[in-house]
């Protein structure tokens, strides 16, 4: 439940707004006002802090993979085939036996199908279903099963799917083994194989429902979601060659908000000439920028939405149908509307269904060549298109096998920025006074939602989600302070 | 009974054990299991762990050094032994830092097998977190010393098996660990990759490079069926149960 309080501080001007629900993680936000009361700057502190690069160090390559996914339990996945594809660079492997490159492929999109069906049907629903102003109570995940059983059983279904594929994959469902350095430990067997196809139509059918649940509501509300908490942005992503979107592997492709490109096939182990990272004190979360634009100008937006304005197309017939429905809505240009990732994010979710399809019928993956090795190399650098977008892992290894270096940049992280501006772009339309109301805590927590924020992942911490907002004054002392329970995470 | 064996009797159940063998030697031929760290069947016994604590007479005695005599009656599997050993196997979690859940033993370890097998989910003491070193110089063999249980495996494997004598205890009492016959790095020894010292750790202290989790979950040694199932699946049909 909200507890809103102000504070008994008439000559300051701040407000917090905790604990944001249903994220992943813990964040607090501050909405800094002028001399007129006016918001100024919103600030979404992520105040949890973790030290997985540090604590990598020393420890033997090959055990990354496996350590570092630890750093989160929804989509570890990313991790694991991340730091995977690093170490492949570390044991001099630039092109993996077509078994390993596919079961890769097969995990992470079964990873994708699952994170983003607990993303939609768990956290998200809620609010799509019962309105952002509906009674916190009753908009969760149980009131969603209440009212729409037959939508809650399907998420839980879809996510399922989604989480057998990893473990047929990566040996488990949470923090498997699957990727080594070089290739894979396993192959699919033909049972495990028939098993998934038997279930495929059920799955097709509820994917297409779901991104049709998520079209739908976009294009009935499109007046209302418009500028909800939106922004003109810079988008980044992996791109395939041919500029298809590709979850798995590509260069590094960057596009203005107009959709001019930045920088395009950029081979991603030449990362730092093209992003850095600003520290900022009031947060854990640094902040990723392209360098040639500086941080004022530079940030942009990862994800769903980044990738679904960065590809030329998809390579899937039915999530590219969708992709060119999505596009008209902008007349081809990129969407810079927050609250479309949740479409583009159903338009993944299927193009994943349609993938794993592709896949389960490719004998590559009862192949038994696993693994490929070469020449030790000093550096690895593996990146990925997680679910909630881009993830960097670099390391750099001794001549004793051992971590030396480690950085991490994590989806979240360089979707930092962009969730700034969405709730500052919420807090100038819906704070009306200087006081946090149901609304306004609700419409924060709708804007960052749409990010699907991992904010533990983000600073490499764990710890729970809650949202916390205080509102400060142009003279810096606390005028309002206002949060939230934790629901569901 | 023939003229050669004698008789023992473990946990009430009557075994022919050949004079020579140790208990635990005993034991396994008839499929009775005793629970064991340090012993190993290429390897001198060594009674370090005490893993393999039984009652001789009433009296406490390593299984891996006592040799059968006739007539013994031997206490195995009972409450009290089992919380001896439960209560050893969670000491040596806290003395070191164990971390199965990224660890490449993970499911062929015997450590975190007997855990499973004795249902330890957490140790009752505090964990130690001592500060152990790690040798990667070695191009083929890795050393973590964080997981190593002192139990000496690999001090007899290289020393009897190998021939090379590349391990050895250096220290006392608490302060006792594994060195090595080089001034700091393992790669200035003679040992290879496939010497036996390298196999016969029980933990994820002495690795191989190039095979940590080479085996998929599932199809690990300890994945399916706990440590010392496979003695047990020895035990002749009319004593089982």
């Amino acid at each position: 439940m909200a507890v809103t309080q102000t504070v008994e501080q008439p000559a300051s001007r701040r407000i917090v707004i905790e604990p944001v629900t249903r994220v992943e993680g813990h964040g607090k936000v501050t909405i800094l006002l002028d001399e007129q009361d006016r918001v100024k700057q919103a600030r979404l502190h992520i105040v949890e802090f973790r030290g997985f690069e540090r604590y990598i160090r020393g420890r033997p390559y090959w055990e990354a993979p496996v350590l570092v996914q630890r750093l989160c339990g929804i989509c570890p996945v990313s991790h694991h085939l991340a730091a995977a594809k690093a170490m492949d660079q570390i044991v001099g492997v630039d092109t993996l036996p077509p078994t390993a490159e596919k079961m890769r492929r097969l995990m992470h999109y079964g990873q994708m199908l699952q994170s983003h069906a607990l993303h939609f049907f768990h956290l998200v629903s809620p609010d799509l279903l019962f309105g952002f102003d509906a009674d916190p109570a009753v908009r969760n995940i149980i009131g969603v099963a209440r009212k729409f059983p037959d939508l809650a059983v399907q998420g839980v279904m879809l996510r399922k799917y989604g989480q057998e594929i990893i473990k047929a994959t990566a040996g488990k469902k949470i923090h498997g083994t699957g990727a080594i350095p070089g290739g894979i430990n396993k192959n699919l067997s033909v049972e495990e194989r028939d098993g998934f196809l038997k279930d495929l139509d059920q799955i097709f059918t509820w994917a297409r429902d779901a991104l049709k649940i998520a079209r739908d509501y976009s294009m009935d509300h499109l007046k209302e979601l418009a500028d909800f908490g939106s922004f003109d942005s810079n988008h980044l992503s992996l791109i395939r060659a041919d500029g298809a979107m590709d979850l798995y592997h590509g260069g590094l492709r960057a596009i203005d908000a107009k959709g001019k490109r930045i920088f395009d096939h950029v081979d991603y182990r030449h990362y730092l000439n093209y992003i850095a990272e600003e520290v900022k004190p009031w947060s854990y979360m640094k902040f990723p920028f392209i360098k040639a634009l500086g941080p004022e100008k530079g940030w942009y937006r990862v994800g769903p939405l980044a990738r679904l304005n960065t590809a030329d197309f998809i390579d899937t017939p039915e999530a590219e149908a969708a992709r060119q429905e999505f596009m008209t809505l902008t007349k081809g240009k990129p969407n810079n509307i927050t609250m479309a990732y949740h479409w583009a994010r159903m338009i993944e979710l299927l193009h994943s269904v349609e993938k794993i399809r592709d896949l389960l019928h490719d004998p590559d993956l009862q192949g038994t060549d696993l693994v490929a090795r070469g020449e030790r190399r000093p550096v690895g650098i593996g990146l990925i298109e997680a679910p909630r977008g881009t993830l960097f892992h670099h390391y750099e290894v001794d001549d004793n096998d051992q971590i030396v270096r480690c950085n991490l940049i994590v989806s979240t992280t360089n979707n930092n920025m962009p969730m700034n501006r969405a709730v500052e772009k919420v807090a100038r339309d819906f704070l009306e006074k200087v006081e946090i109301t149901e609304g306004l805590l609700n419409r924060i927590e709708v804007a960052i939602r749409a990010y699907d924020p991992c904010l533990s992942c983000a600073t490499h911490a764990m710890g729970r989600m809650p949202l916390e907002v205080e509102i400060v004054g142009a003279d810096g002392r606390l005028r309002a302070r206002g949060g939230k329970g934790v629901e569901i995470r | 009974m023939s003229e050669e064996t004698v008789s023992i009797t473990i946990d009430g159940v009557e075994i022919e054990a050949t004079p020579g063998q140790t208990i635990l030697q005993a034991a396994d031929a008839a499929g009775i299991y005793i629970p064991r760290l340090c012993a190993h069947p290429e390897l001198e016994a060594f009674g370090a762990c005490r893993v393999c604590t039984v009652k001789v007479n009433g009296r406490p005695q390593a299984a891996c050094t006592t040799p059968v005599a006739k007539g013994m009656m031997v206490e195995n599997d009972t409450s009290e032994l089992l919380e001896y050993r439960r209560s050893l196997i969670e000491m040596l979690f806290v003395e070191g830092n164990h971390f199965c859940m990224f660890c490449e033993r993970s499911g062929n370890c015997e450590l975190q097998a007997l855990a499973y097998r004795f249902g330890i989910t957490a140790p009752r003491h505090d964990y130690q977190y001592p500060v152990r070193t790690l040798d990667g110089s070695h191009p083929e063999v890795f050393i973590d010393r964080n997981r190593c249980i002192l139990c000496g495996r690999c001090v007899r494997a290289s020393r009897d098996v190998d021939g090379k004598h590349v391990f050895d205890f250096v220290g006392r009492g608490h302060e006792k660990r594994i060195w090595i016959d080089a001034e700091a790095r393992l790669a200035d020894t003679p040992l290879k990759g496939e010497d036996r010292a390298v196999s016969v750790c029980p933990v994820g202290a002495i690795l191989r490079k190039g095979t940590a989790y080479r085996d998929p979950i599932g199809r690990r040694a300890y994945d399916h069926r706990p440590i010392g199932s496979d003695i047990e699946a020895c035990r002749p049909a009319e004593k089982k149960g």
